[in-house]
């Protein structure tokens, strides 16, 4: 699946959209597996660059979810309390929350180019 | 993911899993395919439909010779005199303290002949405590063959009508735990055995481990399992599927520092058999001081949450009490099940118990074992 080129990435497999939208990678849900649980922050909760803001599960394993960047949540995809499996069906489509952000914060990000070789490299293929 | 240097070791089937695309990983040294399609479709059709399983990385140890029975008797808790020929049943390795060294399914293959079934991550230290545990009698041979077969496990309610396909033996006639020799996809003498590790009625078989060949049965099997959806499974669905059916593995339930009674699996373990054999003595002085203090548990989640291995069990008020041995969310049932250990006293059915998920409580309730028993068949 290809990376859209509109979101910028994180070497922790999270995407961000322009308009705050925070996501897994595709590559992140296909190394999980089939998910089936996705645990969010409270609306207004602080996000912290790189630290945890919740967690995601698949049947075998455990992973964290790293903020892209600085700021609040503004909205948390209820949707995924009753469809986790959603973000395996398409990751690139499937946000988990929407943050308020400074928008300068998304140049330092890994640009969907970077991002592909980064994870090429890391799986060593 | 290993970066020790080491080499994994590999199947015979190593390439046709990863001309497969199933994602592979390093289980206890081995390099094993641990999903292919996913985890939870490969469960469901192991449960509903039939399942194909590589399980070569498994041990098999032949003890044959005039004192083979003796031997056997020593080195393992269950009583061997009570098998047929034709017959095996799960049994167990001791420690002198009445500890696990490994479990194990014992085969009776003929008489003064015996086949014992050992897990893969415990192989060499299983091999070395047999070798040590009766070492010193002349009329037994130790053979440690488990790389000479690729052992596949046929699992599921439709695994007897693929096989059917495949042999010419009476799979009707063998009964649980029970098998045979016979012809499979052209092989004289094949050992079919209804035995396996899902809970599911089904069938594990040994062919030679040469990579033409378990290739071919390999793909025999996948094409005559077509018509009921069988499905190549992985050691993810291998691990959700024992856990519903409240199966131990070794280093979660059982390990050399659980015993017998704590594990629940004393109905394994004949005290009662002549033979003096290695934990004996120890769960008897377990049993005269008035049985195990904790005890293995089945549990739910009430809250929202997953338990896994290692989270620590608590009671409602917060003081820890125990540890989760296995926790998956079970594709099946769909609930949060976990088994662990907890003091006899908080181990009875509907107790009210918390596991530490990170940093939340998430209240659990104590449920009967196993979580999933299959269907009675209605013909």
């Amino acid at each position: 699946m290809a990376y859209p080129t509109e979101y910028r990435y994180t070497k922790e497999h999270e995407w961000i959209a322009a308009d705050g939208r925070i996501g897994i990678t595709d590559y992140a849900q296909s190394t999980l597996g089939d998910i089936v649980f996705v645990e969010l922050p409270a609306v207004g909760a602080e996000l912290k660059a790189g630290e945890s803001f919740g967690t995601v599960e698949s049947v075998k394993a455990v992973s964290d979810l790293y903020s892209p960047v600085n700021g609040k949540v503004l909205e948390v995809n209820e949707a995924l309390n009753s469809a986790p499996e959603s973000v395996n069906a398409d990751a690139n489509a499937t946000w988990m929350i929407k943050a308020e952000f400074d928008a300068s914060q998304l140049e330092s990000l890994l640009t969907a180019e970077a991002y592909e070789k980064f994870i090429s490299e890391e799986t060593g293929h | 993911m290993s970066d020790s240097g080491s080499v994994l070791r590999k199947t015979a089937l190593n390439a046709t899993h990863r001309a497969l695309k199933a994602k592979m990983v390093d289980f206890g040294g081995w390099d094993m395919p641990v999903e292919y399609s996913g985890l939870i479709a490969e469960h469901m059709a192991v449960r509903t439909g039939v399942g194909l399983f590589d399980v070569s990385h498994m041990g098999d140890i032949q003890l044959r010779g005039p004192g083979s029975l003796d031997a056997v008797q020593k080195l393992l808790m269950n009583d061997a005199s009570k098998l047929q020929v034709g017959q095996a049943h799960y049994s167990a390795m001791l420690t002198p303290e009445g500890t696990f060294v490994d479990d194990v399914v014992l085969h009776k293959l003929s008489e003064n002949d015996y086949l014992i079934v050992i897990n893969a991550g415990t192989r060499e230290k299983d091999v070395q405590w047999v070798r040590k545990t009766i070492g010193m009698m002349p009329s037994v041979h130790i053979n440690d063959f488990s790389d000479m077969y690729t052992q596949l496990a046929i699992q599921g309610p439709k695994a007897i009508d693929v096989l059917r396909k495949l042999t010419d033996v009476d799979l009707d006639a063998i009964k649980n735990y029970w098998f045979t020799w016979g012809k499979v996809c052209g092989l004289y003498n094949v050992l079919v055995a209804r035995t396996g590790y899902t809970g599911e009625d089904g069938f594990e078989i040994y062919v030679p481990s040469d990579e033409a060949t378990s290739a071919r049965v390999w793909n025999e099997v996948m094409e005559a399992g077509k018509e009921f959806g069988i499905l190549p499974c992985g050691l993810g669905a291998r691990n959700t599927l024992r856990l519903e059916s409240a199966m131990a593995l070794y280093g979660h339930e059982i390990s050399d520092t659980i015993n017998v009674f704590e594990a629940g699996l004393g109905r394994y373990c004949k005290l009662e058999k002549e033979a003096d054999f290695v934990g004996k003595q120890a769960l008897l002085a377990v049993q005269a001081a008035g049985g195990p203090k904790r005890k293995l548990v089945g549990l739910e989640t009430i809250d929202r949450g997953i338990a896994r291995d290692g989270y620590p069990v608590l009671t409602l008020d917060g003081k820890e009490i125990g540890v989760v041995t296995s926790g998956s969310p079970s594709p099946f049932l769909k609930k949060n099940i976990a088994m662990a250990y907890v003091p006899v006293e908080l181990s009875a059915v509907d107790t009210e118990l918390a596991v530490q998920v990170r940093s939340t409580m998430v209240k659990s309730k104590v449920v009967p074992l196993p979580f999933y028993k299959k269907p009675k068949k209605t013909t």
